[in-house]
């Protein structure tokens, strides 16, 4: 049996990418038009889809569909998804939408209000057809039940996202993007010697995953493989000390890049840890957990304290941001029902806030034309509704409570603080010292908040104009998103929890209380 | 003493692929002797053409015949086997290519006598013309690329060796633009050349002391029962494996490749990036695994430091290049280097080998079509003054002509093997290979061959900066006031760029069909 939802999510965004690709010279209206057409029917497909995922029970991956691609190899073009994959999708299939309206003017040639060129006039269709590309890589990712798949998308989704940094970005554009290239496709490359090193080990012949789970044994060549696969989690997630690519690459992005490469793509590296290095080699990630505790500590301390010193606002966002990556990273490795649950569901709840974030800050910057925060002041005096959106998704982004972000984020502080899977309450101290983050979250994210929207109103900040009804409309289902999911966020949870129990189940942790807690929270 | 010597027996209906490719290139001397000026071209085009595609249709007759002889045809001189006319086939369609390519105008000189800039060279400009004699001297070298990775004794692989070089140092000096260059090339590659084949000689006579006959089968069943630590032996090894790693452009021997492929016309560069590097590692094979397999223990140590070393050296040095061949050419022997470690992943088991050779052959293939994209793609970005070779006149391009740039850009992505492109699927055939053949050994050479498979990940990394930097130069920057113009390409330029884009895509995506092929081809093996 096998379902064409998945592939047929992923060829229409293809398609569309083809026919704006394809449309004639000076038709830019047109090419947002049909971008943003295809973008709305993908997550109108998804949405279908996503309402239509049978309750927990029956195999791991619903909406299997899986064909044979290069036989020689083993290699299977093999989709399908479980709850993780699932919100994650429909993540990337809410923010395409978002950013293609967000971005709509970006490629147009960004002006001032007072007629500056922020960003010289560049091809509209082509940045539009490669967003359409990625969306179609980004599904394809996290719908690859098949390891070389999931390898290929990995690495090929770079390449948009490469000439969507450096050909439409800020100043620092090819640098940035070279560096985010390098980065990834170093860690990727890595990763490539695990994917083999794993068929070779293995020996079935095959890259499905189902099939390749719990298949090696021998704990050195776990750990081995383990380490190849992570690093390139690693990087891409980013975690302390590869992240260094990440606030030059976003801070240069268009902001609708930016969104979609912190929102989404990085997600790809915490759900691989989840999904792969957990999976595949459960003795080498128990065996792993106190040493990437620590460093998901320390990025989670070091990115809050960076941030609070940062001048320009899309860094500033992105050092927030890996301070979340370390709580993701801290609640996968948790190895406790409630912990990944929480990772989960901060993947997604992270994907909405910073998004919002950064498109605000987005909407500031195209206003003024500086990243700088030293340069704004007083905007809430006017423009009260820009001010205020920016305000919500910056207290989404400290986890005020009634926030979902603030759900995910306890989820993964009490997941670790009653974890006794590795004895002695270690993870409890990490947790601990995480919440410190707590803390220092509320000093970067309203300290910023002080310096932009309060105090007297900065000279060119009296002629900024509030959102019109283009940016509301980007701003308010993102908002309605973080509140509502704040508020009731079961419907995630309970298509996460099943797939994390069984996440558990075959990394075989040996301690029942710890799911038998997981479970009845 | 009746001394009565038998005719030698030639299987005619074999070869006839070889004889084909020679013949026509003899034809074409005569044309060159007895046709008018005027007509040469105009002969000499179709006669390569449709030979080179009358020996492909000879080997496909051959290969769809099905069953492949299993001695060697000419008296155990050739050995048509398999992976013979997996190659041959390659080389063909290559050398057709390029042919294609070689056609554009302006690429040669007109008269490789005259001094650079002379009254003379004018004189010959004006006279028109150019080198019609281009197109015999391909035609030998093609022949002798066919000879060369078949041959089944070390005298015939010699013989084949100095019938693709010897025309190749000449056409290489053959370049319009840039004569000096291309005469220096030219003279760089004939004395290195020269040497090397001196290297091989004097192995192939060590050899024959050790063994008593050159013929491959022989010699490795000599090294099955005699002695395998016999000076003259390891000597010959050496010597034979320098002469051959020289050609494929290995390290440390590969000093002449960005000199000669810097200076020789573009359309000869590609040639010799795409068949010669085919037929090399085809000889390669044949020397290492047929010759000398029962001695693998003495040489992969060797060759695993050779191919480290041609990895590193390749990616890293490439990053300072600024002329755009000589990147090139760099990258072509960072390629070389992950071809080796695929030499290298021998097996015990029939099968295991057969994987190892059908992933050296799959490699070839794609590697060959996206190297002759690339060239041809160079030959047609120009300055006044010729190509526009220097890294810094392709700023901008992606503005001026972003179909040629991001064609160009795809090529450089196979290069750097990045998934949905033919070079990655070449990559991660020869990388599987090596980690298969190290587990099935087990310990000690698995943890050597997966420190190899790691280091060509490194150099991948690193060989992906200067791929990505041309992109950057191309799409990101902005173009110079005075940047080069595109040549109005020929039909048979643009069929080349169309070919080898259609093999880099399609392959990338859906490499089942050609990894068929090559498995088929390799699955008999070499015949010993």
């Amino acid at each position: 049996m096998s379902s064409l939802w998945l592939p047929i999510l992923m060829v229409v965004p293809v398609l569309g990418a083809i026919v704006v690709a394809l449309l004639p010279k000076g038709s830019d209206k047109l090419a947002k038009q049909v971008t943003l057409a295809v973008s709305l029917v993908v997550l109108v497909l998804t949405l279908v889809m996503a309402f239509q995922f049978p309750s927990a029970s029956g195999d791991r991956f619903k909406f299997e569909a899986v064909y044979d691609w290069i036989p020689s190899f083993g290699v299977h073009f093999g989709v399908g998804v479980d709850g993780i994959a699932l919100v994650l999708i429909a993540l990337s299939a809410v923010l395409v939408p978002i950013v293609v309206l967000a971005s709509w003017h970006d490629a147009d040639g960004v002006r001032t209000a007072d007629g500056t060129l922020i960003t010289p006039k560049r091809s509209v269709k082509t940045y539009f057809s490669l967003l359409l590309v990625l969306e179609a890589m980004m599904i394809g990712v996290f719908a690859a039940t098949d390891v070389f798949l999931f390898y290929v998308f990995f690495e090929a989704m770079l390449i948009p996202m490469y000439f969507m940094i450096g050909s439409y970005g800020g100043a620092q554009r090819s640098y940035a993007a070279v560096k985010f290239l390098l980065y990834s496709l170093f860690g990727g490359l890595l990763m490539l010697v695990a994917v083999i090193g794993l068929y070779v080990v293995a020996g079935k012949g095959t890259f499905m995953f189902p099939e390749l789970v719990g298949v090696i044994q021998d704990p050195a060549t776990q750990k081995w493989l383990f380490a190849g696969f992570f690093i390139a989690f690693a990087i891409k997630a980013p975690l302390w000390p590869v992240h260094t690519w990440l606030p030059d690459a976003a801070a240069q992005a268009p902001a609708g890049a930016a969104v979609l490469l912190v929102g989404v793509l990085d997600k790809v590296g915490t759900f691989g840890m989840l999904r792969f290095c957990l999976e595949l080699f459960p003795d080498a990630a128990k065996a792993f957990t106190m040493p990437i505790v620590v460093l998901a500590v320390i990025s989670i301390i070091y990115g809050a304290i960076v941030a609070i010193g940062q001048s320009d606002m899309k860094r500033l966002i992105a050092y927030t941001s890996i301070s979340h990556f370390g709580f993701i990273v801290l609640g996968v490795f948790a190895m406790s029902q409630v912990a990944q649950a929480g990772a989960a569901l901060y993947m997604v709840n992270h994907g909405f806030a910073t998004g919002a974030l950064f498109l605000a800050a987005g909407f500031l910057i195209s206003r003024r034309g500086s990243p700088h925060i030293a340069d704004y002041g007083g905007v809430q005096k006017v423009a009260p509704l820009l001010a205020g959106f920016f305000l919500v998704a910056g207290l989404a982004g400290l986890s005020l409570p009634g926030l979902s972000s603030f759900v995910s984020e306890f989820m993964v502080m009490i997941g670790a603080y009653s974890s006794t899977a590795f004895g002695s309450g270690a993870l409890s101290v990490a947790a601990g010292i995480s919440a410190l983050a707590v803390i220092l979250a509320a000093v970067y994210i309203l300290w910023m908040v002080q310096r932009t929207l309060n105090g007297p109103t900065a000279e060119p900040v009296k002629a900024f104009k509030d959102l019109n009804v283009r940016e509301i409309l980007v701003l308010a289902p993102l908002v309605a998103l973080i509140i509502g999911f704040g508020f009731y966020p079961k419907p995630l949870l309970d298509v996460i929890n099943p797939t994390v129990t069984q996440t558990l189940v075959n990394v075989q942790v040996d301690n029942p209380a710890i799911a038998e807690k997981g479970a009845g929270q | 003493m009746n001394g009565a010597i038998e005719a030698p027996t030639i299987e005619y209906g074999l070869l006839a692929p070889l004889l084909l490719v020679f013949g026509a290139a003899v034809i074409g001397v005569l044309v060159e002797a007895f046709a008018p000026r005027y007509l040469r071209k105009s002969i000499h085009v179709p006669l390569t053409l449709l030979s080179l595609a009358g020996g492909f249709a000879l080997v496909l007759v051959q290969a769809l015949r099905g069953s492949l002889p299993t001695t060697p045809a000419a008296m155990g001189a050739v050995a048509v086997d398999g992976p013979s006319l997996f190659i041959w086939g390659v080389i063909l369609v290559l050398s057709f290519v390029c042919v294609l390519l070689i056609n554009d105008e302006g690429h040669f000189v007109a008269s490789a006598a005259a001094v650079p800039g002379s009254a003379d060279e004018e004189e010959a400009e004006t006279a028109g013309g150019g080198h019609t004699e281009v197109y015999p001297l391909v035609l030998f070298a093609v022949g002798g690329m066919m000879l060369f990775p078949a041959a089944h004794d070390l005298l015939t692989m010699f013989v084949g060796l100095e019938v693709m070089s010897l025309p190749l140092y000449l056409l290489c000096g053959l370049a319009r633009r840039r004569r000096l260059l291309s005469q220096e090339a030219s003279m760089k590659y004939f004395l290195l050349g020269a040497f090397s084949s001196a290297f091989f000689l004097y192995g192939m006579a060590m050899i024959y002391g050790y063994a008593g006959t050159v013929s491959l089968p022989g010699i490795n069943q000599a090294l099955s029962s005699g002695v395998l630590l016999d000076p003259l032996l390891l000597i010959g090894m050496a010597l034979l494996g320098v002469g051959l790693l020289f050609k494929i452009g290995a390290a440390p021997f590969q000093a002449w490749k960005p000199d000669v492929y810097q200076g020789a016309p573009t359309p000869i560069t590609a040639l010799m990036a795409s068949g010669t590097l085919v037929a090399a590692v085809g000889a390669l094979l044949r020397v290492f695994w047929v010759g000398l397999g029962n001695l693998d223990w003495d040489w992969r140590p060797v060759m695993w430091g050779v191919a480290a070393l041609t990895m590193l050296v390749g990616s890293i040095l490439a990053i300072t290049q600024t002329d755009i061949k000589r990147m090139l050419a760099y990258s072509s022997i960072a390629h070389a280097g992950f071809l080796l470690i695929g030499v290298m992943a021998t097996f015990d088991s029939p099968a295991g080998n057969a994987g190892s050779l059908s992933a050296i052959l799959f490699y070839l293939v794609v590697y060959g079509f996206t190297t002759v994209g690339a060239f041809a793609v160079v030959t047609i970005v120009r300055d006044p003054g010729g190509e526009a070779w220097h890294l810094s006149r392709w700023a901008g391009l992606g503005k001026r002509s972003p179909l040629l740039a991001g064609t160009f850009a795809f090529f450089l992505l196979a290069f750097a093997g990045i998934p949905l492109t033919s070079g990655f699927f070449g990559k991660y055939a020869v990388f599987t290979a090596a980690l298969g053949s190290g587990a099935e050994v087990g310990d000690s050479l698995g943890g050597w061959m997966v420190g190899l498979v790691v280091l060509g990940v490194v150099a991948s990394a690193v060989a992906a900066f200067f791929y990505v930097r041309v992109i950057v130069l191309m799409f990101f920057s902005d173009a110079a006031a005075d940047g080069p113009s595109i040549a109005v390409p020929s039909t048979g330029t643009v069929a080349v760029i169309s070919v080898a884009m259609l093999v880099t895509v399609g392959v990338g995506l859906f490499p089942q069909p050609v990894l068929d092929l090559a498995n088929q081809a390799a699955s008999g093996l070499f015949i010993r």
